[in-house]
């Protein structure tokens, strides 16, 4: 099953190295979405009673996730719209792969493409918010597992969406209700790396790392009924 | 506005849309019973 | 028979339609106003009851995804689906009636209350779950998909809940607990309402499971015809002739 993840794994990246549409398309589309919140919310607005903070930095947290979020929905269709054409997801049943390793590898390579994008698009919340620096042991590990969970739980559902021109559509509203969890306390733990309390950081850092070993599990168990004629 | 006519306009909402609903599925049923021969209309027979 | 209707839905039917009028009659009339919300208390008799019958839709609705996956069978899978449906529309019916509550009593439509917050997300997941079964799929692909999402959809729901609960509790807000004091007859009443409402739900499963199964004969029907259509006309070369 590992092998057969690794297969999977280092296959969608080399499409991925060879393409560049993640670092050329969605990395791009993550700043522009970082931009357009600031746009919205104008960096003069400040929070009542916290030195003048700023409204902009308050939300950065929140703001960096939901873009995120925005960007592994397209990572997640991309990661199965490239399996749609000539059927690969068929050849690669009949060449006897586990659908558990399968998604496994499908998984671990959209959990990659998004830690690379989350470096530069946390650096550019960074810049463009100005929050504080934050504690970087944890914000390290929110990121982390906070990205396995989401990879794990919007590859099940991209693929239950694959195959069809209505993907796009489909995706978001697959995905997204069952990521919302993931938003809150990656957020919330996002907050707390930034603002403190750092205690409050780490439990909601545990509840990330709960999400993911559920959301892995979920996803090796529905591979296989997701993948017959699929 | 006094809390009756939040009861009321709750009320209305919920039980037209359930009228809605059951119209739409025994009207549908029929349709559809008429373009299916007699002996596939039902699980059960 | 000419129409989706039995002996059992007629049965059924009545008894939900007595049931309803007579939970309207305790809900608006004989039950008092409660002593903190006053008249509004009354729209908790249809949103509590609606709840009660979304969450059992859904619990049907997984329950037949887990048994379709193992045997195939069309009952279950059309069952889950109709099922779903109405717990969709049920969970809108709860949505409305606790934002109706919510203004007089909290004096906003909206809070960020961890179970309103987490029904609306449950609401949307089981948009989702609808559809999967309209995707332009072959049937046997849909319905298996669409009983993964029905199977997870329901670990989902605990997840959010939860979460949602924790983030409530670290949040400074109001809480939801508005004292309430309810007493003998409001209990009756809500006890009446939700019977009433189970009984009205309980007949839409049947008629939506009928319209389902009715739907699935005709898309069979079109598809038997397509495909031999299909072996005619490569029949038809040989024999000669053009086969209707």
């Amino acid at each position: 099953m590992l092998r057969d993840a690794w297969l999977m794994a280092s296959k969608d990246l080399r499409i991925e190295w060879a393409t560049r549409v993640g670092m050329g398309q969605i990395l791009p589309f993550g700043g522009l979405v970082l931009i357009l919140f600031g746009l919205a919310i104008s960096p003069d607005l400040a929070v009542a009673g916290s030195d003048g903070r700023s409204l902009l930095a308050q939300a950065a947290p929140g703001l960096f996730w939901i873009t995120v979020l925005l960007a592994s929905l397209l990572a997640l269709g991309r990661s199965f719209a490239v399996e749609s054409t000539d059927g690969n997801l068929d050849a690669l049943k009949m060449a006897g792969l586990d659908p558990a390793g399968i998604f496994l590898g499908k998984s671990a390579a959209v959990a990659a493409q998004l830690l690379a994008l989350q470096v530069i698009l946390g650096i550019g919340a960074f810049v463009l918010y100005g929050p504080p620096l934050a504690d970087l042991v944890l914000l390290s590990v929110i990121v982390i597992l906070a990205t396995l969970g989401i990879s794990a739980a919007g590859t099940v559902y991209a693929a239950l969406a694959s195959g069809l021109t209505v993907r796009d559509t489909l995706v978001p509203l697959l995905v997204l209700p069952v990521v919302a969890p993931v938003l809150l306390a990656a957020t919330k733990a996002t907050e707390a790396a930034v603002y403190g309390p750092l205690d409050n950081g780490w439990s909601w850092a545990m509840l990330l790392g709960v999400f993911a070993l559920l959301y892995a599990g979920v996803g090796m168990l529905a591979f296989g009924p997701i993948m017959e004629e699929s | 506005m006094n809390h009756w006519t939040f009861v009321i306009t709750g009320y209305v909402i919920v039980f037209v849309g359930i009228a809605v609903y059951v119209a739409w599925v025994l009207v549908r049923g029929r349709s559809l019973t008429n373009e299916v021969p007699e002996e596939r209309r039902r699980f059960l027979d | 028979m000419t129409s989706t209707s039995s002996k059992a839905t007629y049965v059924v039917g009545w008894a939900a339609l007595v049931a309803l009028a007579l939970s309207l009659l305790f809900a608006l009339v004989l039950s008092p106003p409660e002593a903190n919300m006053g008249d509004s208390v009354r729209l908790l008799y249809i949103h509590l009851p609606t709840i009660a019958v979304s969450y059992v839709g859904y619990g049907i609705t997984f329950i037949g995804s887990v048994i379709y996956l193992r045997n195939r069978s069309a009952f279950w899978d059309l069952l889950a689906g109709a099922a779903a449906e109405i717990g969709v529309l049920f969970t809108a019916f709860v949505l409305i009636t606790g934002a109706i509550w919510g203004k007089p009593t909290w004096g906003t439509y909206w809070e960020w209350d961890p179970r309103l917050t987490a029904t609306t997300v449950m609401f949307i997941m089981y948009l989702g779950y609808l559809a999967i079964r309209r995707m332009d799929l072959p049937q046997e692909v849909r319905s298996r998909r669409a009983a993964v999402v029905g199977i997870v959809a329901i670990a989902n729901l605990i997840i959010v809940r939860y979460s949602v609960q924790w983030w409530r509790g670290l949040h400074q807000g109001r809480t939801l607990g508005v004292d309430t004091q309810l007493d003998g007859l409001m209990l009756f009443s809500l006890f009446l309402s939700v019977v009433a409402f189970l009984l009205l739900g309980a007949w839409l499963l049947v008629h939506r499971f009928r319209v389902a199964w009715l739907e699935r004969q005709v898309e069979d029907m079109r598809l038997a015809r397509a495909l031999s259509e299909r072996r005619g006309e490569a029949g038809g070369a040989t024999l000669g002739g053009a086969v209707s």
